[in-house]
Parts: C-alpha cells; structure tokens; sequence
C-alpha cells in the first residue's frame, strides 16, 4: 500500500498548523517529510520534541517553516544544521528558541490539559528574555520571594513520528520512545508511519501494552517500511551514516540541497 | 613516566573533578567527559554511578526525554558537563549564537538542557577543548545559561571547574571569577594569558596539571576503552586503537 497510504496521511497536515516532531533517535517520520516537501507545505510551525536534525533541516530547507521552536537543531555528528543556519542568517524563519526541559513540560502541560507547567532554571537566560509567553511568577507555596518560571502548554496541531509496529486496531508500539506517548496525549492530531501491521493486539500483550498508544490517540497510521530512513529505528536499523553525511555535504549551499530534494523525488517516484 | 596522550590527560583531569559524586550524568558529544566518568566509576569500586545519554549499555533512563531533568530537579544528579561556543569570566555560556539574537553571524545548535542542568546540579564542570580569545571571551553574546544567580533565586547547582586544552580553572562563586589551578604540560602561562579574554584570578605561581597516574592510564586503555566504545566508537578507535 505504503504510497497512497502515506500520500493521504500526509494530506491532513494543512499550511500553517503546529506540528510536533521527535529527536533524532526517536522514531522520525522521514518518509512522510519527503513526502510533505513534495505535496509543497508552507507555513509550518514545527515544535522539536525537544531537539530535532535532518527533519527540521529538510523541512526548512524546502521552505516549509515559519516558526522553529526548538532546545537544538543539529546533525550531531555530521554538524551543524545547514538549511537551519542558513535560515538563521537570513531572517527567514521566527525562532522560539529553548531548553529541552521547558518543552517537554509545556507538552505534559497539555497532556494534563492544565494551561501551564512551572520548572526550575532558565531565570537569568537570554532565553527567557526572548520568549515573552514564558512567565515569572512567586512560588505561591512558600513565604518569602521564591521566582518560578511557568511554561504554557504546548498541544500541537499534530505530533508526526514513526514506530517499529501497529496493529490491526490502530494501537502503536512505541518500545522505550516514551515521548512518543507524550507527543499522542498533547496533540490534537496524530499521525504514526510504522515499519509494519501485527496481527495480534498490542494492548493484549502484557509486555507489550506498557509502551503502546492506544488507537483512539491515533488520528491516521501508514504503513512505511524503513519510515525514519536515513535516520535509525532503535530495535529496528541503525542510522545510514552514508546517506546522512551525503546529506549534510549536499545541504551546505542552496543549490546541493535542491539538487538533492530533485534526487529524492526521482527516487520516491519510481 | 609513561607516555601519554592529550585526552587521556584530559581524561585524567576531569575524573579527579568527580571524587566522590554519587551519580554523573554524561550529554550528547561528550566523549572525554564520557571516559572520565567511567574512570571514576571504576576507580570509585561503582560506588559513582554512570549514566550516558545515547549509549546502548550504560543507560538508565527509560521513560522519554524528559527523566533526566526530572533526576536533576530532585537531586539525583551528582555531576553533568557543559560546554559552550563561548564561556565568559563569570561562567556565562553561549550555545546559541556570535552576534546579535536572533540573526546571529554564526549560529550554533541552541541550548539543549542548559538553561535547567545548569542551575540544578551540584557539581557541573565546563568542558571547551578549543582554549582561544574566541572561545574564552570577556562576556558571551548571548547567556544560554548564566554562571551565577542573585540571592533568592533557586540554584543548588552550577558550575564547579573549567578544563580546558591548556588549562584547569576553579569557579570561585562567593568571587564570581575563575581561578587558574594548573597549567597543562607542555603549556605555559603566557599562553593561557594570550589566549583567554576574560580576566581571572591565579597565585604567584601556577602549577603544572599532573600526568594521569600509571594505574589510571591502565584502567582506561584496558577497561574504560571498550565502555566508552559503545556512545564512541570513532572516539575509541581514534584514541585507544580499538
């Protein structure tokens, strides 16, 4: 099935929304980002659970993004992120940069449903001068000043993420990528690739349920073998070192990372 | 003496700055801060305990991107190590950018866990290889994390030391100033002065950083070699021939 599947998926990100994506070692949906670079998404306001890699850079790169919240964007090993300083440099993007914490307790703020989430740190930061929707308040538990800085829920428009399998339910195994879970709570949409459809009922299976999302989480489910392709799948592959590092050469200049997006699309089409 | 290489001195340097910490939590890119971990877990007897992030064996963590900051928040963090694309004389690092935020002239990654870690976990030691005037500067562009917090404001933690290629630095935190503790073999004053933009404290004389001990240098080619392989494989084979 995999194309058309993953095609319509795909569809139900519109221009514009706030989609949440996961670290680089955390089940990356890279086939269905080729597949919205392709279908031409402008618009986006990508949230980085907390840090994200070749995906935001692609992304950016195609000129997808408007908003880049992020604690990092990197290629790790392989260096910096390209299309992302590029873009940087130029103003082209609106950044809401942070730190990993902060994100990941704005996310448990919206799966709580509860407007915000306090966390310690980040007081004297350029960061928190830079984001006015961050707020400094006096822990009201205590006597005396105690500042607090309190972070507003994040509850994306869509979390897009891959995982080793789903079965015939909808129900998704995420294995230990527990922010995975996280990102399904918050958002309002999700929307899963998966290497492969079980047959049996994850929810069933008592070593398997812990780490399984269940179905009425899950918006839409595609199956893509390879899904997080050049990027690994823990359990699953391993990262294609070849293929990342052909990446990051093609992306140091605007023309290489176009010539590539050409490349990808010849080889998605046959 | 025994021959020794530069990481395997850095190696050395750092694990004396983790006597006696209970537990150390290694990031992302951190391959000597990773071995010296080991070193002191091994040398402790695994009274420290070893978490790196991104390794397959030496990981404790198990519930999503957020536990780490949750074991720091509850003090359950002994050591971490931060770096930055610049680190000022009162501690300040900078992983975002040189220039103005937000079209900075050279844009780094961004500031992962600092803005928290830095805060929140006792003994956090400073980690920048590159010792230059572009490294080391006066005051960083943009304040990832600050060294130092006013009264009032929660912080049980920061930074405790800065290791440097050619220096070790204590953190006076009552002076809100470095001080120079040794100088590594090989180096000298005159180069630290030339080549560190921010004024710091130091005595009449400096001595010079000890070479890693005999039994170390053994721990660490036969038995932290093959650990730090697992998050560092180019790093062992680079390093220790593996």
């Amino acid at each position: 099935m995999a194309e058309g599947a993953l095609e319509k998926l795909v569809q139900k990100i519109d221009d514009g929304i706030c989609i949440a994506i996961p670290p680089s070692r955390s089940g990356v949906a890279m086939q269905a980002t080729r597949a919205l670079i392709r279908q031409g998404r402008h618009g986006l306001h990508l949230i980085a659970i907390p840090t994200s890699g070749i995906q935001a850079d692609m992304l950016i790169g195609a000129g997808c993004v408007e908003v880049m919240e992020s604690a990092g964007v990197t290629l790790d090993e392989f260096g910096q992120a390209p299309r992302f300083v590029s873009a940087v440099k130029a103003g082209s993007i609106r950044l809401k940069d942070s730190t990993c914490p902060a994100i990941v307790s704005g996310l448990q703020a919206g799966e709580k449903g509860v407007p915000f989430f306090p966390m310690r740190g980040l007081i004297g930061s350029d960061l928190l001068r830079h984001r006015a929707d961050y707020k400094v308040i006096d822990n009201p538990m205590t006597q005396g000043a105690d500042p607090i800085v309190l972070l507003p829920a994040i509850t994306p428009d869509v979390s897009l993420f891959h995982a080793p399998m789903a079965d015939r339910a909808g129900n998704i195994w995420i294995g230990k990528m527990r922010e995975l879970m996280t990102m399904a709570h918050a958002a309002k949409t999700c929307l899963v690739t998966v290497e492969r459809i079980v047959d049996f009922d994850l929810m069933n299976d008592p070593l398997r349920a812990p780490a399984t999302i269940p179905a009425l989480y899950v918006t839409s489910l595609a199956e893509a073998p390879n899904g997080a392709w050049p990027l690994g799948l823990e359990g699953c592959y391993n990262a294609d070192a070849a293929a990342l590092e052909t990446y990051a050469r093609a992306a140091r200049s605007t023309a290489g990372f176009r010539d590539y997006l050409t490349q990808a699309a010849r080889q998605a089409a046959e | 003496m025994n021959a020794y290489c530069k990481e395997e001195l850095l190696i050395a340097v750092i694990a004396r700055l983790l006597d006696g910490v209970g537990h150390v939590a290694v990031g992302v890119s951190s391959p000597i801060p990773g071995s010296a971990a080991l070193l002191q877990r091994a040398l402790s007897g695994g009274a420290t305990g070893v978490t790196v992030l991104n390794s397959r064996n030496l990981q404790t963590l198990n519930d999503g991107a957020g536990e780490l900051f949750d074991r720091a928040a509850q003090g359950r963090i002994g050591a971490f190590f931060l770096s930055g694309g610049q680190i000022d004389g009162q501690a300040n690092i900078n992983l975002v950018g040189v220039g103005d935020y937000p079209r900075h002239r050279v844009r780094w990654s961004g500031s992962f866990g600092s803005a928290m870690l830095y805060f929140l976990v006792p003994r956090v030691i400073l980690f920048r290889e590159e010792h230059t005037r572009r490294t080391m500067v006066e005051r960083v562009d943009f304040i990832s994390a600050p060294g130092l917090s006013p009264p009032g404001v929660y912080r049980p933690g920061g930074p405790v030391a800065l290791v440097t290629g050619l220096a070790v630095f204590s953190f006076q935190k009552a002076r809100g100033r470095f001080h120079l503790d040794s100088v590594h073999p090989g180096h000298s004053l005159e180069e630290v002065l030339d080549n560190t933009g921010f004024a710091f404290d130091r005595d009449e004389t400096t001595p010079e950083t000890p070479a890693p001990e005999a039994d170390r240098l053994d721990l660490l080619r036969n038995r932290i070699a093959p650990e730090i392989a697992d998050p560092y494989p180019k790093f062992a084979r680079a390093v220790f021939g593996l």
